[in-house]
């Protein structure tokens, strides 16, 4: 059957199973939103500004695993999906983005609301098109959700003209595609698997380092699995949480500038890291030339340039990290001795663990009078569902949530690791909201990042997605303050924010329902109240001011070298 | 350490760009880009010259494959290719130094493809090392303008680059 462009792009969408968008109306795709008018297959979801449809789009990913969809229009619209593209981008984030371009002929004439937005987008995406014949459609946005969701995944920006969304043509969506300059190599060699378990066998001090890759590779399960059968702690960057239950005697919980100092000095004295799809950020060696000293490294990772990038690596594995994990698990199963034989040679080494985790638990120092923001955020996993979902956006609260919340299950801590994107949270949660209806999601954020995206209240109160918005609020850029205080002599430069906002009557404005609380003994009724409530709402929890994340590697220092108390 | 990269690409929209981008947003050096169609259909090579220690290396080729336009990269680090490289070169020449230049065209199997009273223009060919002898040579006698084409490379022996 023939039809046009912006019609042709719709049935692609069903035909990729997408049944949510996060979209923008404007000029340049007036025709695809004249066609979801009467399109009954796809919910369409609007927000308040493009960034946090993309944001949105990229929660709804995070939560779901499947491929986020954005919508925005051509120039202004398009530029602000650029900060959503890119958070993506760092994170591996699977997303077709679609945004609308001037008509073909006008391309490169500076036309109205014209950006070359395939050039921005060049290096903050996994891959780019611009379709320039109606004909190439389907075969593209095959293409595009292909790409996106295999191998590392990725967001795929697609610049669809105007002329080319009215433009006519037979629709026919094909069944499988093939590039055959892009193969993602998904099958960790056996050879090198084979080498991994006897490596992990032989070791007396493994611990398994797990990234973001895991979550994205469908993975926990086989990880869990593995550490638990050869009794290996797991220690998870920020992007691993929840990969491997945090509440098991073998969970380190996260690595890093913000991390345990039971991980951190794990890592140093280890003689072997299995890296299982993570990428050794600066955020989390540390300083390299210190880090691991004597460790070998087995690195597991679908994206060969992660490996070998920051750090040396003994035996690297390119592969999908789910393949890989269970072909390990099978080849221990046949060592059923020697598996035995590490299990007794390990015992020295959990007792180590065991001495740091006595000596520097996590922690902090419980106040009566003013509330502490670990404190909520314990308060906010005792009073939580065992599944729910958390969004955050960056900072302190951040830190302070991988910290304490202790996240157990995949996919339900949805973060801007890479990017540190703040004002990603909101947005974030209503991703996931739209994705999940009946579960329960939160957005934890400091009063600076909320503010970021503060508009999409709007949006939450409108599609009835009834995200519960905790803000942690110590009227400060925390993160920023805290360094100024430990590395700038406390000049506390352009870091206050003066003027308190009165987020009850804010919500109040929206529509939703706000609480407020200054009080450490009214922090558990508040959550329990807000909770109950079928709507939005949003909770403020005035905390004291200049608390700060600990433990932390200062940037620049080993991973041994942590401050536990300034 | 200089290499030769050879980098075969699907013939799409801006992958040039994505190409030259991936080398400044990662801060690898280009010293010689070309590029141009090949016998196949929709392919295009391109021939670029970096430098870099083995890690710097290893991430490059490996950055250009995850590339999704990428079909192949051949590193010719080694003495497994011969690379050519085409200069075009205005030189001064005139009185006694027309007789100079001459010899030197001589010696570099090159040729003079314009000639004024007071100049020759030279085109050369070969391998770049031997280019930059050349240009060496002709410099102390005034070079009035310089154009070259970067290197181009292909491997040795009897396989293609599919092997």
């Amino acid at each position: 059957m023939k039809m046009n462009g912006a019609r042709i792009l719709l049935e692609c969408l069903k035909k990729e199973g997408v049944d949510t968008v996060f979209g923008y109306p404007g000029g340049t795709v007036i025709n695809i939103y004249n066609e979801l008018f009467s399109f009954k297959d796809i919910n369409h979801i609007l927000p308040r500004h493009e960034q946090a449809g993309t944001h949105a789009a990229d929660g709804y990913a995070r939560a779901t695993g499947r491929v986020g969809v954005a919508i925005a229009t051509s120039g202004p619209g398009a530029t602000n999906t650029v900060t959503g593209i890119a958070t993506a981008y760092m994170d591996s984030i699977p997303m077709v983005i679609v945004t609308g371009q001037v008509p073909t002929a006008l391309i490169g004439n500076d036309a109205f609301q014209e950006v070359d937005i395939i050039g921005i987008t060049r290096s903050c995406t996994k891959h780019n098109f611009l379709v320039r014949d109606v004909k190439d459609l389907a075969m593209i946005m095959k293409k595009a959700f292909y790409i996106a969701r295999s191998g590392r995944p990725g967001p795929v920006l697609v610049d669809l003209p105007k002329d080319v969304q009215i433009a006519q043509t037979e629709f026919a969506y094909p069944d499988t595609v093939e590039i055959r300059s892009y193969k993602p190599n998904l099958e960790g060699h056996p050879r090198q698997v084979e080498k991994a378990v006897a490596m992990l066998l032989e070791s007396h001090r493994p611990v398994i380092y797990v990234g973001g890759g895991v979550i994205l590779g469908n993975a926990a399960d086989e990880l869990t699995n593995l550490a638990r059968k050869l009794s290996v702690p797991v220690t998870t960057t920020l992007m691993g949480l929840g990969s491997f239950p945090e509440n098991d005697t073998l969970s380190l919980g996260m690595l890093g500038m913000h991390g345990s100092y039971y991980a951190n000095m794990a890592m140093t004295h280890s003689d072997l890291i299995i890296a299982v799809g993570a990428r050794f950020d600066d955020r989390v060696t540390g300083k390299i030339a210190t880090f691991a000293p004597s460790a070998k490294i087995i690195h597991i990772d679908v994206d060969p340039t992660s490996i070998k990038k920051n750090v040396r690596v003994d035996l690297p594995i390119v592969g999908d990290v789910r393949d890989v994990l269970a072909r390990m698990i099978k080849l221990s199963d046949k060592q059923k001795e020697k598996v035995v034989e590490l299990k007794a040679a390990l015992a020295p080494w959990h007792e180590d663990i065991a001495d740091w985790k006595t000596k520097h638990p996590l922690g902090y120092k419980q106040s009566s009078t003013v509330i502490k923001p670990q404190f909520v955020i314990q308060k906010l996993r005792e009073l939580s569902d065992d599944d729910a979902i958390i969004a955050t956006d960056v900072g302190q609260h951040q830190m302070w949530t991988a910290q304490f919340f202790q996240f157990n299950k995949p996919r339900t801590l949805l973060s801007s690791g890479g990017l540190g994107t703040m004002g990603y949270g909101l947005p974030a949660a209503m991703g996931a909201q739209a994705a999940f209806p009946e579960r329960q999601v939160i957005a934890i954020c400091g009063d600076g990042g909320v503010q970021m995206n503060i508009q999409e209240i709007a949006t939450l109160v409108q599609n009835r997605l009834p995200v519960k918005i905790v803000i942690l609020n110590n009227n400060f850029l925390g993160m920023v303050r805290q360094w100024q205080e430990l590395f700038f002599d406390k000049r506390y430069s352009q870091t206050c924010m003066e003027l308190p906002i009165d987020f009850v009557k804010l919500a109040d404005a929206y529509g939703a329902k706000g609480f407020s609380t200054s009080k450490p003994g009214e922090v558990e009724m508040v959550i329990k109240q807000a909770f109950k409530e079928k709507g939005p709402v949003i909770m403020e929890f005035k905390i004291a001011r200049e608390e700060k994340v600990l433990p932390m590697v200062p940037a620049g220092a080993s991973l041994n070298e942590m401050v536990l108390n300034a | 350490m200089q290499h030769t990269i050879s980098v075969l690409v699907e013939n799409e929209f801006g992958v040039l760009s994505r190409v030259a981008s991936l080398f400044s947003g990662r801060g690898f050096n280009i010293d010689s880009l070309t590029v141009a169609p090949t016998n196949e259909e929709g392919l295009s090579r391109m021939t670029i010259a970096t430098r870099g220690d083995e890690q710097i290396l290893e991430q490059i080729t490996k950055q250009l494959n995850k590339l999704v336009d990428v079909l192949k990269v051949i590193d010719f680090s080694d003495d497994s290719a011969i690379e050519r490289e085409m200069v075009l070169v205005k030189v001064t020449a005139e009185d006694e130094n027309r007789a100079e230049v001459l010899r030197i065209v001589d010696i570099f199997r090159a040729k003079i493809i314009d000639v004024t009273p007071k100049s020759y223009t030279i085109e050369a060919t070969g391998n770049p090392v031997k280019m930059d002898a050349l240009l060496e040579l002709l410099r102390p006698l005034g070079l009035k303008e310089l154009v070259r084409t970067g290197a181009v490379a292909i491997g040795r022996g009897v396989k293609g680059w599919k092997g």
